[in-house]
């Protein structure tokens, strides 16, 4: 049971803060972190991995510090985001070649065993080359898996998976995490990580915005005030209609149509259409302003 | 130190690219340029040391040791599979020394090998055969251990690395002689010329000098390497 410690960790490139102050344990079980691009989820990564030294605080993973100390990929794995792989190699040979690197006493065994549980026995005597983007991210995992680390950390791992294999991905990362493992994966987009992590860790401009538990702060997520911009043939009847549902905040009526604020998602869409079609209005356009990363995370923020 | 996994994927890596056909063209350039004065000038004994010492240790040296030993590492710094090799405990200084081992024999093979090849191929000249491959041999590990420190400094170790050949030493090694203090080629120079002593070589630098500066060098080189090496980071992302 390995736990990854940030104490104040900040990191900043020059006049850019890149990492602001962060303070939290992440545990086993999978963790998503979550934040819109550039919020500093890599950087968080590549700390933990040892790849970039924290300007101030200390990072540590069960006591150890990351920085400058090789020995700690005994218990991590990482999984990189970059697509880059030896490939003029094939799978099984990547995967046998970092097992050697670990100086496992088997590493024959070792990456068959890592090879099948990332399910690419029947790829891996092809070489990475002529391997898609969702084969080529399991052979990483199968790689960072192979000498059974306790933490495996991964970045972005579903960019450029189709369906079935961020499907498979999900299930693999769960069992991993139900086994006792520190899962940690980073992820910009918001459903990858309600499907796979109960406890989250949300990311914005370099801060950690919110932290715990997903259903909670996914709650906070969806009674935050919803803004669109609706087109209609009429504006003033429909603005006058809605203002007496009890899901809407404000109206606001303005030169490129109605601004409605409403406190109900999912109600408002469900009976835009309804009160739009019983006052005999023509709807040419809704749509939702405030729909970003950016914009979600900034009102946890503030909240 | 030397380790056999990390050998066996730098080896694939840089043979394998069709850029390896590029580290036998100056080797085949100079056999052939001895071939065809072999056949017009049979009989003259100045120009083997010039072909060989001039073109063989200003060009072919360290235009193939430019290449091979910004490769060895350097293009896996550049596209981040270094990564994957660095995710590992395996000691940094183990990763320098192997990839300085690797570029250091494919440089000894495409220029080391075609220097005797091309010596053996001119007029009564074998003793001058031998005497440049042992300096050629020398001056592929120090070539290499300064470029694989350059791969691990900079993205930009190829033109760094053509401006010390072109600028450095060639030209200003041959105007200024202090400055063949730092001139790789001239270690080698040193090492042929003490095994077979020959003006036309243009040696500026003695045997014992040459040995030392060479070690202090390659030494010096991959130390350094090995450090970096272990403050190598990734790019983050700037909020």
């Amino acid at each position: 049971m390995s736990v990854i410690e940030f104490r104040n960790v900040s990191r900043w490139y020059g006049n850019v803060v890149a990492v602001n102050d962060i303070t939290m344990d992440i545990g086993p079980g999978v963790t998503g972190l979550l934040g819109p691009n550039g919020a500093g989820k890599s950087t968080i990564l590549h700390m933990i991995a040892g790849f970039l030294e924290p300007s101030k605080g200390t990072l540590t993973v069960d006591g150890d510090r990351t920085w400058k100390n090789p020995e700690i990929y005994r218990r991590l794995g990482l999984v990189p985001e970059r697509d880059s792989v030896y490939a003029f190699l094939t799978g099984a040979e990547f995967v046998t070649a970092t097992a050697r690197l670990h100086k496992l006493a088997d590493p024959g065994g070792a990456a068959r065993r890592a090879i099948e549980l990332t399910e690419m026995s029947g790829a891996q005597d092809r070489k990475i080359s002529t391997y898609s983007k969702g084969m080529r991210q399991r052979i990483k995992v199968a790689a960072a898996l192979v000498h059974d680390p306790e933490i495996l950390l991964l970045d972005e791992p579903f960019n450029g998976m189709d369906p079935r294999q961020r499907l498979h991905m999900m299930d693999l990362l769960a069992r991993l995490g139900d086994e006792g493992r520190s899962i940690l994966f980073s992820s910009h987009i918001l459903e990858e990580v309600e499907r796979l992590s109960g406890t989250i860790q949300v990311m914005v401009a370099g801060r950690l915005a919110a932290s715990g538990d997903f259903r909670a702060i996914r709650r906070l997520m969806t009674s935050r005030p919803h803004v669109f911009r609706v087109k209609t043939s009429d504006d003033r009847r429909l603005a006058a209609a809605l203002v007496g549902r009890d899901y809407t905040h404000a109206v606001e009526l303005t030169s490129k149509g109605l601004q409605v604020r409403t406190s109900d998602f999912g109600a408002f869409c469900a009976q835009i259409a309804v009160i739009t079609r019983d006052e005999n209005i023509r709807l040419t356009e809704l749509l939702p302003t405030d729909e970003s990363l950016e914009s979600v995370f900034g009102y946890l923020i503030a909240n | 130190m030397f380790n056999p996994t990390i050998a066996g994927i730098t080896v694939r890596a840089t043979l394998g690219r069709r850029r390896a056909l590029l580290f036998a063209l100056p080797a085949v350039i100079l056999i052939g340029l001895t071939l065809v004065l072999r056949a017009s000038r049979p009989d003259a004994s100045d120009w083997p040391s010039q072909v060989l010492g001039d073109f063989g240790f200003s060009v072919l040296l360290p235009l193939t040791a430019l290449i091979i030993g910004t490769g060895v590492l350097g293009a896996e710094i550049d596209d981040g599979s270094v990564v994957h090799l660095l995710a590992t405990p395996v000691r940094r200084a183990d990763v320098i020394v192997t990839k300085f081992a690797v570029a250091t024999a494919a440089t000894a093979l495409f220029a080391a090998v075609p220097e005797l090849i091309a010596g053996l191929i001119a007029p009564n000249e074998a003793r001058l055969a031998v005497a440049l491959f042992v300096g050629a041999v020398v001056g592929s590990a120090v070539y290499s251990a300064a470029f694989v420190l350059a791969s691990v400094l900079t993205t930009r170790a190829i033109a760094l690395g053509l401006i010390y050949v072109a600028v450095w030493e060639g030209l200003l090694s041959n105007l200024v002689g202090g400055v063949r203090i730092l001139s790789i080629a001239h270690y080698s120079l040193g090492v042929a010329n003490a095994i077979d002593p020959d003006k036309s070589l243009g040696a500026g630098l003695g045997l014992t000098t040459s040995l030392v500066l060479a070690v202090v060098v390659t030494v010096g080189g991959l130390y350094l390497a090995a450090r970096r090496l272990e403050t190598f980071a990734l790019a983050g992302d700037p909020a």
